[in-house]
């Protein structure tokens, strides 16, 4: 199994594929988080982009004790779908190349080749998360630095919740194409649908719901952009006014956590149980 | 070199071992014990369904210790299929089949076989050596096997070159030196001299030879029955999916015959009869004795006053027999 963590550790560091998503992820991070709101800050109250806002609420935004906000704030909609396509290239690239038949014909079984792809997607998540926090922390520091703010921040318990919060959401998401790419053996057709309902569907679908079809909210309360939402809402403890897109407080921390553990299990097993039943053509 | 452990014997899944006396041999001309060689593939019935098309259908297949096996047959006859079965890729429809005295695709199997199946197929971002120190990193190989097989290859001046930018011949090569990489005992090789070029293909075969001439057993398809001819010991022969031979290539070829053109035709065939059965083809006699009777046979038609225009040594191609067989077994099926 190790071997096995190795060589899939080897193919993601050096697919440039892989690093154009986490640059995109973070680039996003900074911009969202960091450079519009500054401009916002720096152009004054008045100015429509503030939406009315105080500039020393913006201000605050940008500071360290902020830092997890900003981090993972991006993560239900925008990160999620680029760790979705993440999942999807990794996985179906072996279907496309036809390199899954080269890695399957060495010595591990199908099992333990698939599980040590997860691993490895897994640990480049990890990398990914403390990247854009990396980035973030940096960005807060210099924001602070600039306009005499606080320097104070958010406590180790509530850094590292939030870090692993993120790292699931990302990972849920990531496990989600990875099993589209294997029930379609495919690249293009599991980041097409995949995209499609992150940004699309299940907005649209909640949206539905809540105005149309009340009845109906326990069935959007369990699909995984709404939990992972609530996640990200419930471990950055944002005021539902400030939250980015797609983070809400549908749903409580708790079950938002196990809803994404459960889809986290369900994605894994069923790639692992059509990778192991299905011929290699 | 590092070499594995060689397992001998095959061990059936009702206990009876390889060349077991009881184990009735798959085709008459194979007898395991008077080769004094045990069975590393075994295939007894296998099939393989893809909804109504059958694109395996009863095959069975011995391959010895130690022999270049070639496994021949037209384009879609069932080779590719068969070769992903016996690397696990695929599960037969029925049939019973035992690598190495195990199943296809269980680790340990694996992990003493190597196999290039169809077309090679490695990440297109890395470079060779790096899709080999993966590979390596996969199979638990130590990373100065790579050095050799890359060597062996004659691959090492491009090694840290792209995948993508390699020409078909050096994919290929890359291919066989990934089978190699475990130092296997069984090497399974689909079709390794497509896309080469001559020089290519002759070092591929030569090193093909040097693999059986090393100990190890090398299970070979191809469509290129000269190839074949050049490499194997034994050959199978597939057509639309069914065995329609296995035998030692010298069997299959038959025993030899000599051409006789010579006049008068008829006086020449009753002198010929005495050394062989006779056959008339074209304007040639052809008589089954072999070529180290000719000048016998010579003398004999020319004491007896016979114009003897031409007299040579026959020998059946693969060719001929290949086509004759898949011939014969398509006017089975269409009767």
């Amino acid at each position: 199994m190790l071997g096995s963590c190795r060589a899939e550790l080897l193919k993601l560091r050096k697919r440039s594929a892989v690093w154009v998503l986490f640059g995109s992820g973070l680039v996003l991070s900074l911009i969202f988080g960091y450079l519009l709101p500054y401009l916002g800050y720096a152009t004054g109250d008045d100015n429509p982009q503030t939406d009315g806002v105080p500039r020393a609420d913006i201000l605050r935004g940008m500071l360290p004790e902020r830092v997890i906000d900003n981090t993972i704030g991006g993560y239900p909609i925008f990160a999620g779908a680029l760790a979705l396509v993440l999942g999807a290239i990794v996985i179906g690239g072996e279907y496309t190349w036809g390199t899954l038949k080269t890695v399957l014909t060495q010595r591990p079984g199908r099992a333990t080749v698939l599980g040590a792809q997860f691993l490895a997607l897994g640990t480049m998540i990890a990398v990914w998360v403390l990247g854009i926090f990396a980035a973030c922390a940096l960005c807060s520091i210099g924001v602070a630095a600039a306009e005499n703010g606080s320097m104070s921040w958010p406590g180790l318990g509530e850094l590292l919740q939030g870090l692993a919060g993120g790292w699931l959401v990302l990972m849920m998401w990531c496990l989600a194409g990875a099993v589209l790419a294997v029930a379609f053996r495919n690249v293009a057709l599991p980041i097409g649908l995949g995209v499609v309902w992150i940004l699309g569907i299940e907005t649209l679908l909640a949206g539905v719901v809540s105005s149309l079809l009340p009845g109906l909210k326990w069935l959007a309360n369990v699909l995984p952009g709404t939990n992972a939402g609530s996640l990200v809402f419930s471990v950055t403890g944002m005021a539902a006014a400030d939250a980015p897109p797609g983070v809400r407080d549908a749903v409580g921390g708790a079950r938002a956590l196990l809803t994404l553990l459960g889809y986290c299990a369900i994605f894994a097993a069923l790639a692992a149980w059509t990778t192991r039943r299905r011929d290699v053509t | 070199m590092q070499r594995l452990e060689t397992i001998r014997v095959a061990e059936y899944s009702d206990g009876r071992k390889s060349g077991h006396s009881s184990w009735p041999t798959p085709y008459p001309g194979l007898d395991r014990q008077a080769l004094g060689m045990d069975a590393l593939v075994e295939v007894s019935g296998l099939t393989k369904r893809y909804g109504d098309t059958l694109a395996v259908d009863g095959v069975d297949l011995t391959v010895l210790a130690g022999e270049v096996y070639g496994f021949l047959g037209p384009n879609g006859a069932g080779k590719t299929t068969t070769l992903r079965i016996l690397t696990g890729l695929i599960a037969p429809t029925s049939g019973s089949v035992r690598v190495l005295g195990g199943r296809p695709g269980d680790s340990g199997v694996l992990g003493r076989t190597g196999s290039m199946i169809e077309s090679p197929a490695f990440y297109p971002y890395l470079s060779g050596l790096d899709n080999l120190r993966l590979l390596a990193e996969y199979a638990d190989v130590p990373r100065a096997r790579i050095d050799e097989v890359l060597e062996l290859v004659d691959l090492t001046a491009r090694a840290k070159d792209r995948f993508s930018t390699y020409s078909l011949g050096m994919k290929q090569r890359l291919g066989v030196a990934a089978a190699l990489l475990k130092d296997p005992e069984l090497v399974i090789l689909d079709e390794p001299t497509n896309g080469l070029d001559p020089a290519g293909m002759r070092d591929m075969r030569r090193l093909i030879r040097d693999l059986g001439a090393d100990g190890r057993t090398v299970l070979l398809s191809s469509h290129l029955l000269g190839e074949v001819q050049q490499i194997c010991d034994r050959v199978g022969i597939i057509n639309a999916g069914r065995m329609v031979a296995e035998q030692k290539v010298e069997e299959l070829r038959g025993e030899q015959e000599l051409v006789i053109r010579a006049t008068p035709r008829e006086q020449a065939g009753s002198i010929l009869a005495a050394f062989g059965s006779v056959r008339r083809y074209d304007d040639t006699l052809r008589v089954k004795v072999p070529a180290e009777r000719a000048a016998e046979v010579n003398r004999a038609l020319v004491e007896a006053g016979i114009a003897v225009s031409e007299l040579r040594s026959a020998e059946r191609a693969l060719d001929d027999i290949f086509f004759e067989l898949t011939a014969n077994e398509e006017t089975a099926h269409a009767g």
